[in-house]
């Protein structure tokens, strides 16, 4: 045998090798847009999974690649993907292209976890069909820099905060020591349209869709750009609040508890965690789910149950919450032991969801692919009246119609905190 | 008959060797070619038609939310002030960085060698990199915070600061692709014969006669070349800008990757793709008229 040949069947090795390597039986491929910073990615894989019996691979992805990979996987007909997790608005893209495997049997093992019903209802994403369970939950809340306290308005309890109190404060700070120190994550990256949708419509017109050029929204727009006058600029490109509270640029922010772990975990004697504030109609908040989906054609199906009955055991639930900051869907008490700076933001989640005028709201359901152009709706009208300054009620009409079109071409019915009723939730 | 079978087979290989022979430079270019067909040609026709179709049916309607909205008329005007702007300081500053180079007797591969370093950076990074230098609590604020000329943290790159922000992409643009201008020009000053300059400087020409009259329009094709490849990249500009500028300063190939990626509109991504590649195309045609190299100089 020459070189030559010799060098042709080592590469043929290699190659077989290769293809047959993500190919193995036993191996559960789990492709993820949750937990995908590299920490996290390590503590699910040796935290978290340590008592799961067979071997995972888990795969970190964005969601618009998800996407996109999933649509080729299933055009090429070689599916590696079995299961899937993905937050509500990221998995309802993959609906739209058939890419996920009804699960009503899976659902039905599960029914003695506690998942509440509303949270299995979203689970179906509009359809008769059980899409996906629900795996973890978090909310947006509010952060402070104990250094801002001083500056809240007398009389303002900082757990029971209105947007009016928050702008005084904020404009407090910014006349006493000469810096706008409110931050919002309003980068590209950022979480902003959320504030929109689940905390400043709901909060002030009850509504989020029905109510979007409603006079109470023209109200809360005028609110809200004065409110801006205290907000720091370059909210325009934060995208994570955890790195300007921690660098001392902003002391006060509002994102997702993912968002602003670390600061928390990194200095957790520096801040104070609280809801975010109320409106006229209560105090908005949005619940956020991760869901576990089961690709269609998956090449381990059983072992993506399995990893699904594993990852919603109370035992697992409460793990994941020390480790990653996500809280768990099922019944369960958190134990003492937290780390310091998940439970400062346990309690605020906590106080968000008792309190007594707390005004829940979704995730969008039953956009389909328009889930981005319903955002930016949001974003547009955001940046157009506070950043560009144009007339509130014709930026409402305008962005009222783009809204308008997007309803009526998902048909999308409303969603809470908008009454539910029959047909494409309407822009009154 | 033997003769003559003989004279038949030799002309006959003769003939195939020259139809070898024609045949040889485009069996080279082939590779290339089905390259360009497969990953560029067969793309682009792709994008293309995903650009005017709307569903089943052809229309202009992915062209028209384009033009619609808030951030068209900002990223187009952005995108034409940044390449008018960049291209012109990058042409003079590696013209005279060329120049410069020639003077230089010791240490000329290590002048050039640090000049190219930023080619080698890649382009997201060099705006981290300015990003660094250039927010709120970056080396520019420390400095002059440290020096007293400002009393407190200044903004530079928000919405609220247009021009900073502007400038501060540029002078990132002009900083990473200075370098590609001033190879090309660089391997095209030392194409020019020296004995062209040593002639003029015999007849009393001045360094300055001699730089317009010899240096400059010997050059052409490579400015030609320089310019088009600039000019190209520069209408694509988008990483050092996403970085720097995030959603305040949006551009074309920016707004192609939201409407792909945020937005999930594939069609208007693709109507934006398209645009960007008339326009580049459209420059592309205005150089190579305005810089027309005659024949007999192109080497």
């Amino acid at each position: 045998m020459g070189a030559y040949s010799m060098r042709l069947l080592f590469a043929a090795l290699i190659a077989a090798a290769a293809i047959a390597a993500p190919a193995r039986a036993d191996d559960i491929v789990f492709m993820s847009t949750q937990l995908r910073p590299l920490e996290e990615a390590q503590k699910l894989r040796e935290v978290i999974l340590k008592d799961f019996a067979q071997k995972v691979t888990f795969v970190p992805e964005d969601a618009a690649p998800l996407t996109t990979r999933m649509k080729a996987e299933a055009e090429a007909g070689k599916r590696t993907v079995s299961l899937i997790a993905a937050g509500h608005g990221e998995l309802q893209p993959l609906q739209a292209i058939d890419a996920l495997d009804p699960i009503d049997d899976v659902a039905a093992k599960l029914g003695d976890r506690g998942i509440p019903a509303s949270l299995m209802t979203l689970g179906k994403l509009g359809t008769d069909k059980q899409l996906y369970i629900p795996w973890m939950q978090a909310t947006y809340i509010m952060v402070a820099n104990k250094r801002a306290l001083p500056f809240l308005p007398a009389g303002a309890d900082i757990n029971a905060l209105s947007y009016d109190q928050l702008a005084a404060w904020a404009k407090a700070i910014q006349e006493k020591t000469g810096q706008r120190r409110l931050g919002f994550p309003a980068g590209p990256k950022g979480l902003m349209p959320r504030f929109f949708e689940g905390y400043l419509y709901p909060a002030y017109t009850g509504g989020v869709v029905t109510t979007f050029r409603s006079p109470e929204a023209e109200t809360m727009w005028a609110a809200f750009k004065t409110l801006w006058q205290s907000v720091n600029p370059n909210s325009a490109n934060y995208d994570f609040m955890q790195e300007p509270l921690q660098g001392g640029e902003v002391w006060l922010a509002f994102d997702h508890v993912a968002r602003l772990k670390e600061a928390l975990i990194a200095k957790p004697d520096d801040f104070v965690a609280f809801p975010a504030p109320a409106g006229p109609k209560g105090r908005g908040y949005m619940a956020v789910v991760a869901g576990l989906s089961i690709a269609k054609g998956a090449p381990n199906r059983a072992g993506a149950e399995g990893l699904i009955e594993y990852l919603t055991k109370p035992e697992v639930q409460v793990t994941t919450a020390s480790e990653v900051g996500f809280f768990p869907v099922v019944k369960v008490d958190l134990p003492a032991n937290l780390n310091p700076g998940i439970k400062l933001e346990a309690a605020a989640v906590d106080k968000t969801q008792s309190a007594p005028d707390a005004l829940v709201s979704f995730l969008p359901v039953g956009l389909g692919d328009k889930g981005g152009e319903f955002n930016k709706v949001y974003m547009d009208t955001f940046q157009r009246i506070v950043l560009r300054g144009e007339p509130i009620r014709a930026v409402l009409d305008s962005e009222g119609e783009a809204l308008k079109a997007i309803m009526t071409a998902t048909g999308a019915p409303c969603w809470a905190p908008d009454p539910a009723g029959t047909g494409a939730c309407p822009v009154k | 008959m033997t003769a003559n079978a003989e004279r038949g087979a030799v002309s006959h290989s003769k003939a195939a060797g020259t139809l070898r022979a024609q045949a040889l430079p485009y069996l080279l270019l082939a590779p290339s070619l089905i390259f360009l067909a497969v990953l560029f040609a067969l793309p682009f026709a792709q994008t293309l038609l995903l650009s005017v179709s709307d569903g089943d049916r052809l229309s202009l309607a992915n062209y028209a939310k384009m033009a619609g909205d808030l951030n068209f008329a900002p990223a187009l005007r952005n995108t034409f002030a940044l390449v008018l702007t960049v291209i012109p300081v990058q042409l003079v500053l590696a013209l005279a960085m060329a120049m410069m180079l020639q003077k230089v007797r010791v240490a000329r591969d290590i002048v050039l060698w640090i000049w190219t370093i930023p080619l080698a950076v890649s382009d997201l990074a060099a705006g981290l990199a300015w990003f660094a230098i250039l927010q709120d609590s970056g080396y520019l604020n420390s400095f002059l915070y440290a020096v007293g000329v400002i009393p407190d943290q200044q903004a530079w790159l928000s919405y609220e600061t247009p021009s900073t922000l502007f400038l501060g992409i540029a002078a990132a643009e002009v900083w990473r692709a200075t370098a590609i201008v001033l190879m090309i020009l660089v391997a095209g000053v030392q194409l020019i014969p020296r004995e062209y300059g040593e002639a003029a400087e015999v007849f009393g020409a001045t360094s300055w006669q001699r730089f317009s009259r010899i240096t400059l329009p010997l050059l052409k094709p490579s400015l030609q070349t320089a310019l088009i490849l600039r000019t190209v990249l520069a209408f694509e500009v988008f990483a050092v800008v996403y970085a720097l500028g995030g959603r305040n300063f949006p551009v074309l190939v920016g707004e192609a990757f939201v409407w792909q990626h945020e937005n999930q509109d594939y069609g208007v991504a693709a109507a934006y793709a398209v645009l960007v590649m008339a326009v580049s195309l459209a420059a592309t045609v205005v150089y190579l008229r305005a810089l027309r190299v005659p024949r007999e100089q192109q080497a």
